[in-house]
């Protein structure tokens, strides 16, 4: 572990973006909490200028553009760590049981893989959360499943590469029963690009998620930065800077999240260090 | 060496993957909350009574579900992909009089990043941890960040609101019914936000590719016999790297034909561009299910098919690779 530190510490572009990350946490942890108003709530004049009532200004309904601001924060990353987690689980449990079965369930299971994958993901998120309903749950479900491919076909690559060697056959010949094998001897070793990936598809399951509410697919009982967005663009001409704020907002979080992941791969991975 | 063929067979395979599609757009029709005669007709109260019934006939809802099942994929696989209540229109004509413009953008936006991402790549690694190096990774870093449609919006605030330069909207000027070459140079004005928010993505994806394939192959030896005969840098880069760094990012813009199909769903939305991308707003909008359903198999189908054009492209490029 403290390799490990050493190692991401030296990446200054990943200390920043743990820092930014860090910051966009706290906001969704507490920020609701010491920031009392509700993002919904008709609280001045519509269009108001940033004052000291209102640190951004008001959307165009009079709504607090900052209050929408901390409370999407909370979405954005709820929404990103559920999906992410969903995806984790299924493309695990996939790509694991392709890779060490291997024979006929692999290929089955890869034909599936290939098929989600040949879907284009964000059509297919629109349609799931169409046709379910728009809601945290439907969103989380459908982003889930267009992510967990890439998680599918990583873990079997890992698993066919590892189930061969040496440490795992000698656990084979001590009898070790497969689920030991799987979890205790091969996953972990499989575990640093596992990682990465997750990591990485954090900041795009909140790129999805902002698409999805933009397009007017979001849950309607939460403030996310993507409604946010989509619901001003029409005063784009009068008011820029309502869809300008919660769109940079999504891009520091993702940006902080892709410098993270890029710090864990050279971190985690051995074979790049120079 | 016989690409005919090759491509004759890669079609066969892109008949499972279809009828795979068609039972998964019935699956989900059928686990959609409701009943599927309703769900078809949107839950908007703009359906007819008489109008369910057609829908009840026309699926065959009335049967057991393995025979809907049947139903559905032979209606498929003849091409009929049902009737959009909301245009009263069928499904595929709809989507055939909206795919031109889909082609025009996504053409032009990997047209665009392509040689853009190449451009900048090949830069980055020819000045490999220089400042040019360090400004493009910053400028590839942001651009992947960002999202599309987000980019779109404030292109729209600063060239068109601002500057005035481009129009903000549509396709061709309202009521300019000019001819030939100057319809095109309008279609062309109202292209270029699109097309670029549209790559932006995609030119920072191929840069940080290209920037990182083309420092493997500087690596290899036969670029040190190459600059050891005395060849110029310049001729090093373009002549021997950039040739063998190019096949990565063929095989990846041929793959992310699918991720663009979906980010132009939210520039269509973000441009009113009117492609394959806004019909499907529409229909979201429109509670349209049927024609949703439509667009996602025939957006699979767009798939399968740059798939195979990608895999017969990449014979022609490098000619180690033959097709069988």
């Amino acid at each position: 572990m403290p390799a490990f530190w050493r190692h991401f510490r030296r990446n200054r572009a990943a200390v920043l973006g743990a820092g930014l990350l860090a910051l966009v946490g706290t906001v969704a942890l507490a920020g609701p909490a010491l920031y009392r108003v509700d993002p919904w709530e008709l609280a001045g004049r519509p269009f108001s200028p940033p004052s000291g009532q209102f640190p951004l200004g008001t959307d165009t309904l009079g709504r607090d553009l900052a209050a929408g601001l901390v409370h999407g924060a909370r979405v954005s990353l709820l929404v990103g760590l559920v999906a992410t987690g969903a995806a984790l689980l299924v493309g695990i449990v996939l790509g694991a049981l392709a890779g060490y079965a291997g024979g006929w369930l692999d290929d089955v299971l890869m034909r599936f893989t290939e098929f989600f994958q040949t879907i284009p993901s964000f059509i297919l998120a629109v349609v799931l959360v169409a046709i379910f309903q728009p809601s945290l749950t439907s969103i989380v479900v459908a982003i889930a499943m267009v992510s967990w491919p890439t998680v599918a076909r990583l873990v079997r690559g890992e698993f066919l590469a590892l189930r061969h060697r040496d440490f795992v056959q000698a656990c084979v010949a001590l009898g070790m029963p497969v689920r030991a094998i799987v979890f205790r001897q091969i996953l972990p070793n499989a575990a640093a690009p596992v990682i990465v990936t997750g990591s990485l598809m954090v900041a795009t399951a909140i790129l999805l998620e902002s698409g999805l509410s933009f397009l007017g697919l979001g849950d309607p009982n939460v403030m996310s930065w993507g409604f946010m967005i989509g619901s001003s663009r029409t005063v784009l001409r009068q008011a820029w800077w309502m869809s300008a704020i919660p769109g940079l907002a999504i891009l520091v979080t993702v940006l902080a999240l892709n410098l993270v992941g890029e710090g864990l791969n050279d971190a985690l991975n051995p074979r790049l260090r120079r | 060496m016989n690409r005919l063929g090759y491509a004759g067979r890669r079609l066969l395979q892109a008949v499972p993957i279809v009828l795979a599609m068609a039972v998964f757009n019935f699956l989900l029709l059928h686990l959609a909350p409701g009943d599927a005669a309703d769900v078809l007709a949107g839950e908007a109260g703009s359906a007819s009574p008489e109008f369910v019934a057609r829908l009840r006939a026309d699926f065959g809802l009335d049967e057991p579900l393995p025979l809907q099942l049947l139903f559905y994929v032979k209606q498929v696989v003849t091409l009929d992909l049902g009737f959009s209540f909301r245009h009263r229109t069928p499904v595929l004509s709809l989507i055939l009089s909206r795919l031109p413009a889909t082609l025009i953008l996504m053409t032009a936006a990997i047209g665009l990043a392509v040689s853009l991402g190449i451009l900048l790549g090949v830069l980055a690694a020819r000045h490999v941890n220089t400042w040019v190096d360090n400004v493009i990774s910053v400028f590839a870093l942001l651009s992947y960040a960002t999202p599309i449609f987000w980019i779109g919006l404030m292109l729209i605030v600063l060239f068109a609101i601002r500057l005035g330069w481009l129009p903000t909207h549509g396709f061709a000027a309202v009521g300019a019914a000019g001819s030939g070459l100057a319809h095109a140079l309008d279609v062309g004005r109202h292209l270029v936000l699109p097309a670029t928010t549209l790559a932006l993505f995609y030119v920072a994806l191929y840069t940080r590719l290209m920037r990182a394939s083309m420092l493997d192959v500087y690596g290899l030896e036969y670029v040190q016999s190459a600059r050891a005969k005395g060849l110029s840098e310049r001729r090093v880069a373009v002549k021997h790297v950039l040739r063998n760094a190019l096949l990565p990012v063929v095989t990846m813009a041929g793959i992310q034909v699918g991720h663009m199909l979906g980010g132009s769903v939210l520039v269509e939305t973000v441009f009113g561009w009117p492609g394959l991308g806004r019909l499907a707003f529409e229909s979201v909008f429109a509670r349209d299910v049927n024609l949703l359903l439509g667009l996602l198999l025939f957006s699979s189908v767009l798939v399968v098919a740059a798939n195979l054009v990608t895999d017969l492209l990449y014979s022609v490029l490098d000619p180690r690779i033959t097709v069988r």
